[in-house]
């Protein structure tokens, strides 16, 4: 089966089997390789990719269900110039990683709360991040990080 | 990245046709809503379904309906969609509050109640509650519509009692009387809880004292469960209620298999139990 869908803000469409993950469509066949893959159990999120906003679970989503939707992966967050989204450059700032690999799905993951909610307090931030996991950090710098774009975000469209 | 098997998805348009779709491809079918189970399941080789058949497109399988006394929430509705609804929020606010703190938000974003009453998974939050508020669950099949209530739906850890074909539609709840107050508490330290307790008081005095309880635990036995011999010790004023609760816990963990697993032995969910059942009077009696 064909999918289309947007992805990144640009139309795509692509041959897909209906076994076949998002994460697998991303990677493989559309060489978006920013998205990462770990416990394929929907419990680490380092696979996280938004669809119409929301976080999934790549690693366990059906490419079938991004037809018709808007999907956005790590590599769609900088801007048409270039320029890093106040999330990415807020993690090189705080140091929110080290070896990188949860990285992809904390800042997506993070761009959902923020989308939703521009001013969320520690609790909330930290509520929302539950479900993703980083073995490097210890989150304290990943918290900070968000808070900091939390407030570049304010002077930020 | 671990493959899935090859399968087909099938888009019904109508329930009806769901059940067709479903009694047609028998042993090698099945529903297929979120997926977060399901996938896993096909994942790991405990399912092997060659066609799943796509409920979410089935028009209308993901409202969310209220009147006075009452709330209906569609089978395909996330659990997302539950935490956020305003009606539930308004109506139900436990139920809400519940639904926000299940498993992560990818989870919510996708999975569906539908999909967590069905799969039956023993440590799920929404079938405990459901169970103290006295929920039915709307099913429908070949056979025509049935209302079950949640635990004659869940029969077993993973099992369901619905018969091939059918389908579940939609979850009826009755909104709290006035002199009722409900919590719901749960505990985990893992993707998981260990224990979920729901209580549901009738206090016609602001709490002095209860008049009827309801109980309802789950994640540390194979299925939900009420205790008709805790609920009838937590009878009286709130002192005599609460220097009974080391005893209706320990009855409610004698009438329970308490099982051991990956989130705890059975000997620490009873100590649990003792904990949390004397948290949720707490914080249905008052609101904290
Ligand atoms: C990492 C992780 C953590 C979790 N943590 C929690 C938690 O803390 N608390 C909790 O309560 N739950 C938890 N869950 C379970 C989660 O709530 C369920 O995965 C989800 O609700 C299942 O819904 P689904 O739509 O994805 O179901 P699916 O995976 O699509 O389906 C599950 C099963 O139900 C059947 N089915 C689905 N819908 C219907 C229907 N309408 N009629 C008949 N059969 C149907 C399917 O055939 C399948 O067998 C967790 C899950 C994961 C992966
Ligand atoms: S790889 Fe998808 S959640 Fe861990
Ligand atoms: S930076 Fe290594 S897992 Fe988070």
């Amino acid at each position: 089966m064909t999918v289309e869908f947007q992805l990144n803000g640009e139309p795509v469409s692509v041959a897909i089997e209906p076994r076949h993950t998002l994460a697998e469509v991303l990677t493989r066949k559309l060489r978006l390789t920013g998205t990462k893959v770990s416990c394929e159990a929907e419990v680490c999120g380092a696979c996280t990719v938004l669809v119409d906003g929301l976080p999934v679970s790549s690693c366990t989503y059906l490419a079938y269900e991004a037809r018709g939707k808007n999907v956005v992966t790590i590599e769609g967050l900088e801007d048409k110039n270039g320029n890093l989204h106040p999330l990415q450059q807020s993690f090189i700032d705080e140091f929110a990683f080290q070896c990188g690999f949860c990285t992809s799905g904390m800042i997506l993951s993070a761009k959902a709360l923020l989308d939703e909610n521009p001013n969320p307090t520690d609790a909330e931030i930290i509520d929302h991040l539950d479900g993703n996991i980083c073995r490097c950090t210890g989150y304290l710098p990943i918290l900070k990080a968000v808070r900091t774009a939390a407030t570049a975000m304010e002077n930020y469209s | 990245m671990t493959p899935l098997n090859r399968f087909e998805i099938h888009q019904p348009a109508t329930i009806t046709e769901a059940s067709r779709m479903l009694l047609e491809h028998g042993e090698e079918g099945g529903c297929y809503a979120g997926g977060t189970e399901l996938l896993l399941a096909l994942r790991h080789r405990a399912l092997q379904y060659q066609h799943l058949v796509d409920i979410k497109v089935i028009p209308g399988l993901n409202s969310i309906q209220a009147a006075n006394d009452w709330i209906d929430i569609g089978a395909a509705c996330t659990h997302r969609d539950i935490e956020r609804s305003p009606l539930i929020r308004e109506k139900l606010p436990v139920v809400a509050e519940m639904e926000s703190h299940v498993a992560n938000v990818r989870v919510r974003a996708s999975g569906t109640i539908g999909g967590n009453l069905c799969f039956a998974e023993p440590h799920s939050d929404p079938a405990t509650l459901l169970l103290a508020l006295e929920a039915v669950v709307r099913t429908e099949g070949e056979s025509g519509a049935r209302e079950l209530r949640v635990d004659e739906l869940i029969n077993g850890a993973y099992s369901n009692s619905l018969e091939p074909g059918e389908l579940l539609t939609s979850i009826h709840i009755p909104v709290l009387l006035p002199v009722q107050r409900a919590a719901y508490v749960k505990y985990q330290i893992r993707e998981r809880p260990a224990l979920g307790l729901a209580v549901v008081l009738d206090t016609p005095d602001g709490g002095a004292t209860i008049s009827q309880a309801r109980i309802a635990i789950g994640c540390l036995c194979p299925f939900p469960r009420r205790s008709a011999a805790a609920e009838e010790m937590l009878r009286g004023s709130r002192e005599e209620v609460e220097a009974l609760i080391p005893q209706a816990a320990e009855v409610l963990a004698d009438d329970a298999e308490l099982i051991d697993d990956n989130e705890g032995a059975a000997d620490y969910k009873r100590h649990l139990l003792g904990v949390f059942l004397r948290r949720a009077v707490a914080r249905a009696l008052d609101g904290a």
